[in-house]
């Protein structure tokens, strides 16, 4: 039993540590940490740096663009990009749709995407969730029927996050209504610039454009798009999710928070000294990095345990998520507090993200909008209850 | 990085837990073994020694097995798991440790060899009425005299003081009640004329002891460490306790949580197992979430007992305490509330869990305690 990382990835992480705080720009990291959003410029910058250094995609397979890395190595890659507030290369290009196409994918399929996927070449988005479809994702009814070549869509997806910017979407769709729930459904991959594909977008609380609706009006798409079999999509949709679970508790985004709500506390006036003087917040800022803490070390007793033996997930890896989200929505709210009532005015935005900001704390309206966004962490990817029921099942046997 | 056992350590948990799993059949039996005048078996302390767990945590040149960390969170997660009554804690961890620790080369040698073999029990008095967790808050004195030492005072709940023939004591030799220098430890017998021990059943089945020193003589060969240097020995000692601690309530937030989930699968009402109502099976979720909290903090303090540097050290033991502490709350209560009338019985191991969880939140600092030793730190991560 031994904590600490061998020689070899010490300097691994060393050279990683260096990689992003050197040659990633610092303005676009600088956006990350004060929770401000992201420009799809933004996000391209930074993962074309990563993909030059054969750094987007790692755990790829070796053939499209990965590294072969151990699971030691991928979690210290990840946690070293959350701690220096990179942002994570385009998610469901590189954790997603880019997985299921180099497992299930034609070869026709991987040629035409995969570098382009690992390059935001293509940005992707996802259409999995309906309005009718939510944690029972499994009820979904977008239907696509075959003629010819050709598969026709039609229906209605949601919560397409940063579908704004996409080029393609890859779907869950109904091929066949007769058969029971999962069995029915396939794994498309749609262009959006398809004709019938209509997009609005959704303004989430805080006031940005994060997600949107996705309407399929007649779409005509090539029967090569579909991916592997037929009323198979169920299980590419789950192997999608189960596929990249290192970093899914974002500890080291946490962490970062958390030297960051230091730092601010530290210059922030309460009473006679500063709110870091204050005892009762040092025990409520103590209370969650002890949290976090633990989830730290809960979650490199996973990695450890799929370094030795990655076909068998640890148990303690189902609650990484619930802990996780838990954790990242702790941090907010004591970066809302620091903030105190400097958070209360919003700067003059449309839906997309402006950096202007005429007061002294010019940090402080991201403090509320941090908070606000991050209630999502515990209702996507399967909410917290979603997984608890999970848990319940698969691990206790309830 | 791993967290796997070596294969000695597996060897030693599987000996540990069948061992116990033997000894403590029922809770019938342990309930009667708690009313034994030791408040446990000493056939059981003897197989202790036996299988060499008595002798873990010192070197093979002191006459242990040159065990550490680890091989004391085996045993403690074993204790834990069985709801054992044995003083390992008291006499291995604390008084061993304290030899250990500050005991010269005469008195390792004279005293560790017996510990091991089972033959001498030790108990750390540390504690005093007004001190509550502040290992430096001790009132009771020692007036330097010819030879040796007098020593006046009072102890409160020395853990198996009552089972001890020779007890670690701090007092002051120099100071004032809360200065951190000027505390001295010293072996005291039990049998020394002056000092009066009143033992008595603790909420959780074990044994602790008041005790009181008018006027006990100890010589000047007694003295454990260097006179007035006491203060780092007992935050040394309370780290491992916390260590040790962190590894029972494991043990025995892991058993309570099985027992509650099997009590789901099998008590029935409104004509299912009430484990197919999703409030409950949330609930168990929660305590599992707890419990695998406590663990990775229990690892976490194995590997950070023995760090070098003193302040990181404290912090992250004080870190271990406080999770583990607020697990213990959310298992115990949980457990209880999940069982229904049956977990609120004497007759129900359940409860028993519940008690001894509990009890482990109030030891070596509860969790006001060690949060605002944390917060006071500046932090984990720095």
């Amino acid at each position: 039993m031994d904590l600490r990382f061998t020689p070899e990835e010490l300097a691994f992480r060393d050279e990683v540590r260096r990689f992003f705080r050197n040659e990633i720009p610092a303005e676009i990291r600088r956006k990350v940490s004060e929770g401000r959003g992201l420009t799809r410029e933004d996000y391209v910058t930074s993962q074309r740096i990563m993909n030059a250094k054969g750094w987007a995609v790692p755990h790829w397979p070796r053939e499209w663009g990965g590294q072969d890395w151990t699971a030691i190595q991928r979690y210290i890659f990840t946690e070293e990009m959350l701690l220096a507030a990179v942002p994570l290369p385009q998610q469901f290009n590189c954790y997603m749709v880019g997985p299921v196409i180099a497992a299930f994918g034609s070869q026709a399929q991987k040629e035409r995407h995969l570098a382009r996927i690992a390059n935001l070449d293509d940005w992707w988005c996802q259409g999995f969730s309906e309005p009718g479809a939510g944690s029972d994702l499994a009820s979904l009814k977008t239907k696509a029927v075959r003629e010819g070549e050709h598969y026709i869509v039609d229906g209605q997806k949601t919560w397409t996050t940063l579908g704004q910017h996409a080029d393609w979407i890859f779907c869950l769709v109904r091929t066949d209504p007769a058969a029971k729930k999962q069995a029915g459904i396939s794994f498309l991959l749609i262009d959006m610039k398809t004709p019938g594909i209509t997009l609005r977008p959704i303004i989430t609380l805080e006031g940005r454009h994060e997600v949107n609706e996705v309407f399929f009006d007649k779409v005509r798409v090539p029967a090569e798009n579909l991916v592997g079999e037929e009323n198979k999509g169920w299980d590419y949709a789950k192997f999608l999710l189960a596929n990249e679970r290192t970093g899914i508790a974002r500890i080291g985004l946490s962490k970062e928070r958390m030297a960051r709500i230091r730092r601010l506390a530290q210059e922030m006036p309460a009473g006679e000294g500063t709110m870091w003087a204050d005892r009762d917040f040092r025990e409520r800022f103590a209370g969650v990095e002890i949290e976090l803490k633990a989830l730290e070390i809960t979650q490199m007793r996973v990695v450890a345990a799929q370094a030795r033996d990655p076909g068998r997930p640890d148990p303690a890896s189902s609650i990484l998520k619930i802990k996780g989200s838990q954790l990242q929505q702790a941090t907010t709210e004591l970066l809302l507090e620091v903030a105190g009532p400097f958070a209360l005015a919003a700067p003059e935005r449309g839906a997309e993200p402006t950096n202007d900001w005429p007061f002294d704390y010019e940090w402080a309206d991201a403090a509320a909008t941090s908070y606000f966004n991050n209630r999502k962490v515990s209702i996507y990817g399967g909410s917290n209850e979603i997984q608890k029921n999970i848990i319940a099942k698969a691990v206790l046997g309830l | 990085m791993d967290f796997d056992l070596s294969l000695e350590q597996a060897q030693l948990k599987d000996g540990v837990e069948r061992l116990i799993a033997a000894n403590y059949p029922s809770l019938e039996t342990r309930q009667k073994l708690a009313r034994e005048p030791l408040g446990f078996s000493e056939r059981g302390w003897a197989q202790f020694a036996e299988m060499g767990l008595l002798g873990i945590p010192f070197s093979e040149a002191e006459g242990g097995f040159g065990g550490g960390p680890v091989e004391t969170l085996v045993v403690m997660e074993a204790l834990g798991k069985g709801l054992a009554l044995e003083p390992y804690l008291a006499s291995v961890v604390l008084g061993g440790g304290a030899l250990r620790l500050a005991g010269s080369a005469e008195q390792k040698r004279r005293l560790i060899p017996a510990v091991v073999e089972g033959s001498l029990r030790l108990a750390l008095a540390q504690t005093e009425k007004q001190a509550r967790y502040d290992l430096n808050d001790i009132a009771m004195t020692a007036r330097k005299v010819e030879g040796g030492y007098l020593l006046d005072g009072a102890k409160s709940v020395v853990l198996n003081g009552d089972s001890a023939a020779l007890i670690v004591v701090s007092a002051r030799t120099a100071g004032a009640r809360r200065d951190a220098q000027g505390i001295s430890l010293f072996l005291v017998p039990a049998d020394a004329p002056g000092l009066r021990i009143t033992g008595y059943a603790t909420q959780d089945g074990g044994r602790a002891a008041e005790i009181g020193l008018s006027g006990v003589r100890v010589a000047d060969a007694d003295l454990l460490g260097e006179e007035g240097k006491g203060l780092p020995v007992l935050q040394r000692l309370s780290e491992y306790a916390i260590a040790a601690l962190a590894a029972e309530a494991v043990g025995a937030m892991a058993a309570l949580h099985a027992l509650t989930v099997d009590y789901l699968k099998t008590r029935t009402q409104f004509g299912m197992p009430i484990g197919n109502f999703q409030v409950l099976q949330h609930r168990a979720v929660d305590m599992l979430i707890a419990l695998e909290q406590a663990r990775s903090m229990a690892f976490y303090a194995a590997m950070m007992v023995e760090h070098p540097e003193a302040q990181e050290r404290a912090a992250a033991l004080s870190a271990a305490k406080v999770q583990v502490n607020r697990s213990c709350r959310l298992v115990g209560q949980e457990a209880v509330q999940l069982h229904g009338g049956i977990g609120m019985t004497m007759e129900y191991i359940g409860a028993h869990y519940f008690k001894r969880l509990t009890m482990i939140e109030s030891l070596f600092g509860d969790t006001p305690h060690h949060l605002r030793r944390v917060a006071a730190a500046d932090g984990l991560m720095a």
